[in-house]
């Protein structure tokens, strides 16, 4: 029966592959929702938390306040049990919410880490002040990138004198681009636009001057403007 | 019972002295003047942002500046030396039953070496290169600068030898010098916090030691630990920084958490609750744990992928012994006969600010969560939450709290609770819309100007509104303590009816030598013991 079970799974590896990648391909995940969902999540928890424990704290506040009657206070020692009991339910509670939590965030960071395999590939290098973009057909642009919408895009990052931080708010992803390392991000912009991208890493007198402009095309769009450029720079 | 003969205020009596006492007021006038001075530049920068485009500097070297030694001496010459330094200082030797520390000598070079880091931190108004290096001096950008690298690194360096002086001493008193009776389960739970912030301070200041003699050798004497061109790394630092300057924010939390307990205790006329699962769960798990808790710092640097979910665990653990110490502190009000004189109105201010302040860290152990807020005003509030706003109120409810016993004057109760309710406003809209433009912008933080948000100028300038209430609360607890000094009323020997020792034991303020004669407890005392 054990044997069985094996060889199914052995059987059926191949497919889910297969449709693994073919699922990939057709529909990256959505880590901008992802970020929203889970951030609402977290928030949630730290309001429940921190409503529960204020109001806890001000009823204590008003309910032992000091009266005529009662000049000192009644607390009594804890029971050994007791002071037991009293360490170990809080540490189970938090502790399982600090499970729950770590187990939320290794779902969307495998997302975030894990880049489509369609996407389209950007170099980027950074230098005080400014961002140099280099798309996959050697067409240079400095703080814009034109990207088509509905394809992934892939930025490999690096830097060529200080640590800088690539950061796109509307996406809600960042990562530092740091001298002598390639890092990477990605993003799936789905709809035409425009985007800030802007450093968050402070790198010098204008660090604040550092930004950019991601400009989401329509892929048809995009096309023509990948072949205008190529043509100018022939 | 203070029969000493009165004598003028001498110069060379402070300069050289030994006294712990006289020790402690000079970490705290010295860190009052670093506040003053690091609260001016607060001023200026909030100033400077409350508008897009130039405001009152178009230099952005000059806001950099300011920038810089803000962040540097609120942290290194404000925060660590105030609670370490003054309370600590003042405390412990009277808490304990103790004459003096264990190295007075030790002790007044500690402060001389903190006083010559405020001196060094003052030079950035000096010299023509002031550093624009930010606090955390990352490099290749430190090592590239054309500002003054090097006096960041011999600010740090002076600090750092003052804490490990002061570690040394302070835990060889408590160690040693405990009078007859007080033992290891019958310490005020302040003992305990500066016990751990000094176990902190000994076993991790040799890492921002390091960290900024690599500086200095790379941008002075040619180095590449930090040059990627040469082989070397810049994420060394960011490591080596952060497995220090995150335990700091205990070593700030931990003092603080136990001044706290100490007013709450006291005014609410009651034992601590759960005094062991506080002081070994809370106080010493928080030690335990906070050599674990730096990675986040680097979540979107170059940790390796595999590392980065541990990490956030090992980060989000630290929640555990900060909420025990949370318990504790609500505990100790159940039952309790609550009397809100100022300093209990700030210790009751500090759980709300510390919730909002440690709750707003859960996020920030996230690392899918950290790749939005990492480096925007989210982190900017957050940590203003815990640091700028938690720790001050239990310095200032802290210095309301000992004042009679340190001066034998009483403060204005008015101007106390004036200065509170205007501190409890001016932080909650700085630090709350400063934490709103981080997570629902991206407001990122170091920024001298912000043409690319221009939807957040509206939310900047209300919170420069708010940081003028900050200001106008530091005046108001200033003028309560100057008018206290000069025209308060004579206190009582124990106006609190604390059952501690500082205030059962000795005059107020205490005589050189602290107690009349050896202190010796009976079996049965506590600190805490409201129920005799």
């Amino acid at each position: 029966m054990r044997k069985g079970l094996k060889w199914m799974l052995y059987g059926a590896l191949p497919a889910i592959a297969l449709s693994a990648a073919s699922m990939a391909a057709a529909q990256a995940p959505d880590i901008t929702e992802g970020w929203h969902a889970l951030w609402e999540e977290v928030v949630w928890d730290i309001t429940i938390i921190g409503v529960l424990f204020a109001v806890m704290t001000l009823y204590l506040l008003i309910r032992f306040r000091r009266s005529r009657a009662q000049e000192n206070g009644s607390a009594k020692p804890l029971t050994p049990l007791a002071a037991f009991g009293w360490v170990m339910i809080p540490v189970f509670i938090f502790m399982a919410d600090d499970i729950y939590l770590a187990a939320k965030n290794f779902e969307l960071w495998n997302q975030l880490r894990e880049v489509p395999a369609n996407s389209y590939v950007v170099d980027v290098d950074s230098g005080m002040w400014s961002w140099d973009f280099r798309h996959p057909d050697g067409i240079t642009e400095t703080n814009e990138l034109h990207v088509a919408s509905g394809r992934p895009v892939h930025i490999k990052l690096t830097s060529r004198d200080v640590v800088h931080s690539f950061f796109i708010p509307d996406y809600k992803v960042k990562w530092d681009a740091v001298p002598g390392r390639t890092n990477y991000l990605w993003f799936n912009p789905k709809e035409a636009g425009e985007h800030i991208v802007t450093c968050t890493e402070f790198c010098g007198t204008l660090h604040s001057s550092m930004f950019g402009k991601i400009i989401v095309m329509e892929p048809a769009e995009f096309e023509k403007w990948l072949e205008a450029n190529r043509r100018e720079k022939i | 019972m203070s029969t000493r003969p009165a004598r003028g205020f001498s110069i060379k009596e402070w300069v050289f002295t030994t006294d712990h006492k006289r020790v402690a007021v000079l970490y705290l006038v010295g860190s009052f003047a670093a506040f003053l001075a690091a609260g001016i530049m607060a001023m200026l920068i909030r100033t400077e942002l409350s508008s897009i485009g130039p405001t009152i500097t178009d230099n952005p070297a000059t806001y950099n500046t300011w920038l810089y030694f803000h962040g540097a001496t609120m942290i290194l010459g404000y925060l660590i030396p105030a609670l370490t330094g003054f309370f600590a200082n003042y405390y412990v030797p009277l808490m304990i039953g103790a004459k003096d520390v264990a190295f007075p000598r030790v002790n007044a070079l500690s402060f001389w070496l903190y006083f010559m880091g405020v001196i060094c931190a003052l030079l950035t108004f000096v010299v023509p290169d002031p550093p624009d290096i930010m606090w955390t001096g990352y490099p290749p950008y430190s090592i590239f600068s054309p500002g003054n690298t090097a006096l960041y690194s011999f600010t740090v360096l002076l600090m750092g030898f003052s804490s490990i002086a002061g570690g040394v001493n302070l835990l060889t008193t408590i160690i040693r010098m405990r009078a007859p009776g007080v033992t290891w389960n019958k310490l005020n739970i302040f003992v305990w916090g500066t016990m751990g912030a000094f176990v902190i301070q000994l076993v991790f200041v040799p890492f921002i030691g390091v960290a900024v003699i690599m500086l200095l050798l790379d941008k002075y004497l040619g180095m590449n630990f930090f040059n990627a061109t040469a082989g070397g790394s810049a994420i060394i630092y960011e490591n080596i920084f952060w497995f220090y300057s995150h335990p700091a924010v205990y070593v700030i939390f931990l003092p603080a958490v136990g001044i706290i307990f100490e007013i709450i205790a006291t005014f609410s006329r009651n034992r601590v609750f759960n005094y062991k699962g506080t002081v070994y769960g809370g106080i010493w798990g928080t030690v335990a744990l906070s050599g674990i808790v730096w990675g986040h710092h680097l979540y979107v640097s170059a940790l390796p992928a595999w590392l980065t979910p541990i990490l956030t665990f090992t980060t989000l653990l630290i929640s555990v012994p900060v909420g025990l110490l949370v318990v504790g502190l609500l505990g100790t009000l159940h039952r309790g006969s609550i009397e809100f004189k100022t300093p209990m109105l700030y210790a009751s201010g500090f759980i709300f600010l510390f919730l909002i302040g440690g709750l707003t860290g859960i996020p920030n152990a996230m690392s899918s969560i950290y790749s939005q807020i990492h480096g925007t005003y989210w982190i900017t509030g957050h940590f203003h939450y815990v640091m700028a706003i938690s720790a001050t109120t239990a310095v200032i409810g802290g210095v309301y709290y000992v004042f009679p016993k340190l001066t034998g004057k009483q403060c204005n109760e008015t101007l106390g609770r004036l200065g509170f309710i205007l501190l409890v406003i001016g932080a909650n809209i700085t630090f709350g819309i400063t934490m709103y433009m981080g997570v629902a912008y991206g407001m990122p933080r170091r920024y001298y100007d912000y043409a690319q948000f221009p939807e957040v100028e509206r939310l900047q300038y209300i919170t420069t509104l708010g940081s003028y209430i900050i200001l106008l609360a530091a005046v108001v607890v200033a003028i309560s303590w100057i008018h206290a000094l000069v025209a308060g009323e004579k206190a009582q020997e124990n106006p609190w009816g604390s059952k501690s020792l500082e205030w059962t034991h000795t005059a107020s303020p205490p005589p050189p030598g602290n107690f009349a004669k050896d202190v010796k407890v009976p079996d049965d005392w506590n600190p805490y013991d409201y129920t005799r």
